[in-house]
């Protein structure tokens, strides 16, 4: 395809994308730096449109988030809050059981389980947990914790990262979500999220848990004190890790929302950098199949448009989201089936329901 | 295929499309291909990267109206109780307010209220025009109708009354789809196509100038948003009277079509056709009041290189369950965020 670029520059790196060479360090941060963004759309919707055609994905899930009791408390999270915080909570085994249940009649195929570290939680409620929605959705997949969920469960354990996987995928765990990365980066680990584990911990883990046999996302939390050289590396850590392992599915970049965070003075992201961060990542993950727009950090209107600048997938029909919706997030709290597949039609794509492995479902 | 390229060949030569022509990219070019032919016209008009923006207030005199159209959230009638007329009071401080933040011009419109004659706009337009020295960019061409009617004066009378007595421009409200088989069904009562542009072309005649725009996404087809372009391109031709066009899309909510709203690819794909069928209206504005702060600002690259009006007190919208809001300094950010220089403008779009 011909494409006639405002900015020049963006020649070289489509011609690098025609002949499959991998883009440079260099060339994301020139991904970043252009103003040509429909020019850049072009290119990475060139790639989008060659790995998967006029498909875009979507699932119907349901959130999960346990408890809002965390003890890392990082600056950046408008969730967590301390244990005796107005507003804390923690769901109950039985509780998660009602909350499953008043949703049972709905075609719910994964349940996206993440929560903060709450010291009150032992390793058991973990194992119930998991048993537990086993249980009452045996044909849903559990795609739940991060790494920083995973480290921690595994003190609580007292095993050995492997051992603790081990356990949780007896227990139903088949994937897990990409959260708690931020941006892999000692600097902005220590400025934002001293206490949860630092990137080098983070990698390792992920590691284990594709070794084990399970498919991870990867996320990045842009928006807020990093730079767009550490966006760059962040990403290309990301994609020497897939080369190594393969373990990781999508990749979904997070819009950071400041509101009720201890980072409040920072403006939200703009719809042009979102829409850079899809491409950067469609176009420097060459090794991941999918990029999500996650419509509830960008809004579901940017989210639509996305599709059409590298994103594949527009994730859930999640119904009620807690975390970013306490950021301050101005998207519904949930869409429906119907509502997901007018936007992608209407964005021009075909809509297509699928399982968490990237299976279409054929809903009747 | 082989038609859109020589459609497309048009563009990149700056040869005018026809009807059938826009229709065809429309509905057959991708999204970004639009995005792209868009982008490279708004240049080719405005070669700087600047983006403008104008500081003003919505001032709605009055929220009783006869007219009844069916898309609308925000009017009442005589009878339901909660009519309002601006009081003086309440014009006077709004105004000075606006000029406090550095407006330059508020923007007076109304519903078409049965009791009010044409001594009340005179009256209102001098008492603004005496106590301050700001532009009116006022009544939309239905509005000036029904002043007309009721006072059983001419158009070209009635305008040139208003003129004297303080108005400056016109805004291109009340246009929604100028196709009257549309009218006829969502805005039985309000004036016909043929009146809305007449009113356009003496005011133009006049010296006044106007913006103009179109309301899509309720009952109208792909064509109509097409025949209403090119109603107004024709007038262009004329007159040369229009500063800018501006599309938006319906909102449903509180009002009595019940369809979907259109989504942000939609509207982005009409708001490109029009930056690429219009060759004689200079300025295409983004509508954030619609869209939001993230489409408004993708919205610079597909064809618009104006953010319209910063200030909010756009009642029409709201009462559709429209909330969005945005500051001076919020739309400077989103302007230069984009690359882009921002500069705030006058009602003429001269850099302020
Ligand atoms: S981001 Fe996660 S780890 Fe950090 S405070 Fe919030 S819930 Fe806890
Ligand atoms: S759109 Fe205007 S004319 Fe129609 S009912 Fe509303 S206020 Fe009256």
């Amino acid at each position: 395809m011909d494409i006639s670029f405002i900015d020049k520059r963006l020649e070289g790196i489509y011609s690098k994308v025609l002949n499959k060479s991998r883009l440079s360090k260099e060339d994301g941060i020139y991904i970043y730096e252009t103003h040509d963004l429909i020019g850049l759309g072009q290119v990475a919707n060139h790639v989008r449109r060659s790995l998967h055609g006029n498909k875009a994905f979507y699932i119907y899930n349901q959130h999960l988030n346990y408890t809002n009791v965390c003890k890392n408390r990082c600056r950046f999270c408008a969730y967590a809050r301390d244990r005796k915080e107005k507003g804390a909570y923690t769901w109950s085994i039985e509780e998660i059981e009602k909350r499953l249940l008043e949703r049972i009649d709905e075609p719910v195929n994964e349940l996206h389980i993440v929560g903060g570290l709450n010291e009150d939680l032992s390793f058991d409620y973990f194992i119930d947990l998991l048993k537990t929605v086993k249980k009452v959705r045996p044909n849903a997949t559990i795609k739940a914790f991060t790494s920083v969920e995973i480290d921690y469960l595994s003190t609580l354990a007292g095993l050995s990262i492997e051992q603790t996987i081990q356990q949780l995928k007896q227990a139903g765990l088949e994937m897990m979500p990409g959260g708690g990365a931020e941006i892999l980066n000692s600097r902005i680990h220590k400025e934002l999220f001293p206490r949860k584990i630092g990137h080098e911990r983070w990698l390792e883990i992920v590691k284990a848990v594709h070794k084990a046999g399970i498919k991870t996302n990867a996320t990045m939390l842009y928006g807020h004190i990093e730079t767009i050289e550490e966006r760059v590396d962040h990403l290309i850590t990301l994609r020497q890790l897939q080369d190594e392992t393969h373990g990781f599915s999508a990749f979904i970049p997070l819009a950071f929302h400041s509101e009720n965070t201890k980072l409040a003075h920072i403006p939200p992201t703009t719809a042009v950098d979102d829409l850079k961060n899809v491409a950067a990542a469609r176009l420097l993950l060459d090794n991941f199949d999918h990029i999500k727009a996650y419509w509830v950090m960008i809004g579901e209107k940017l989210a639509q448009v996305a599709l059409s600048f590298g994103a594949d997938d527009l994730d859930g029909t999640i119904i009620e989201e807690r975390i970013t919706h306490m950021a301050g997030a101005k998207s519904a709290k949930g869409l429906t089936k119907e509502q997901m597949e007018e936007m992608i039609t209407k964005a021009g794509f075909e809509p297509v329901e699928r399982d968490s492995f990237y299976n279409s479902i054929n809903s009747s | 295929m082989d038609k859109l390229h020589k459609i497309i060949e048009k563009i990149n030569v700056n040869e005018r499309i026809d009807i059938n022509e826009g229709l065809k990219l429309f509905r057959q070019a991708d999204f970004l291909t639009l995005a792209s032919l868009a982008n490279r016209k708004r240049f080719y008009y405005h070669p700087d990267k600047i983006v403008t923006y104008v500081v003003d207030r919505n001032i709605n005199y009055t929220n009783i109206c006869a007219s009844g159209c069916r898309f609308c959230a925000f009017f009442v009638t005589h009878d339901m109780g909660q009519g309002y007329i601006i009081s003086k009071q309440d014009l006077f401080d709004k105004i000075q307010e606006t000029l406090r933040l550095g407006g330059t011009q508020i923007l007076l419109q109304g519903g078409m209220h049965p009791h009010l004659d044409l001594d009340y706009y005179i009256d209102l337009l001098t008492y603004i025009k005496e106590n301050f020295d700001i532009h009116i960019h006022g009544f939309s061409p239905p509005e000036i109708d029904f002043i007309a009617k009721k006072s059983s004066l001419s158009i070209e009378k009635t305008l040139s009354i208003l003129k004297k007595a303080g108005l400056s421009s016109i805004p291109g409200g009340g246009a929604e789809i100028l196709c009257d088989e549309i009218r006829q069904k969502v805005s039985p009562n309000k004036c016909s196509s043929e009146e809305w542009l007449e009113v356009m072309r003496q005011a133009h005649m006049q010296g006044m100038r106007s913006s103009a725009t179109m309301m899509f996404g309720h009952i109208e087809k792909d064509f109509h948003i097409f025949e209403h372009m090119d109603k107004l391109r024709n007038l262009q031709d004329e007159t040369h009277g229009f500063t800018a066009f501006i599309p938006w899309t319906f909102q449903p909510d509180n009002t009595k079509i019940l369809v979907n709203k259109k989504t942000a690819v939609e509207y982005l794909r009409v708001l490109a056709m029009s930056r690429l069928f219009f060759d004689n209206i200079d300025n295409i504005q983004a509508s954030w009041v619609t869209q939001g702060d993230k489409i408004a600002q993708t919205a610079l690259f597909f064809g618009a290189n104006d953010m319209g009006s910063t200030m909010i007190e756009e009642n029409v919208v709201a009462s559709a369950g429209v909330d969005f809001m945005l500051s001076k300094e919020e739309v400077t950010r989103l302007i230069t965020k984009a690359g882009f220089e921002p500069c705030q403008r006058d009602c003429y779009y001269n850099l302020l």
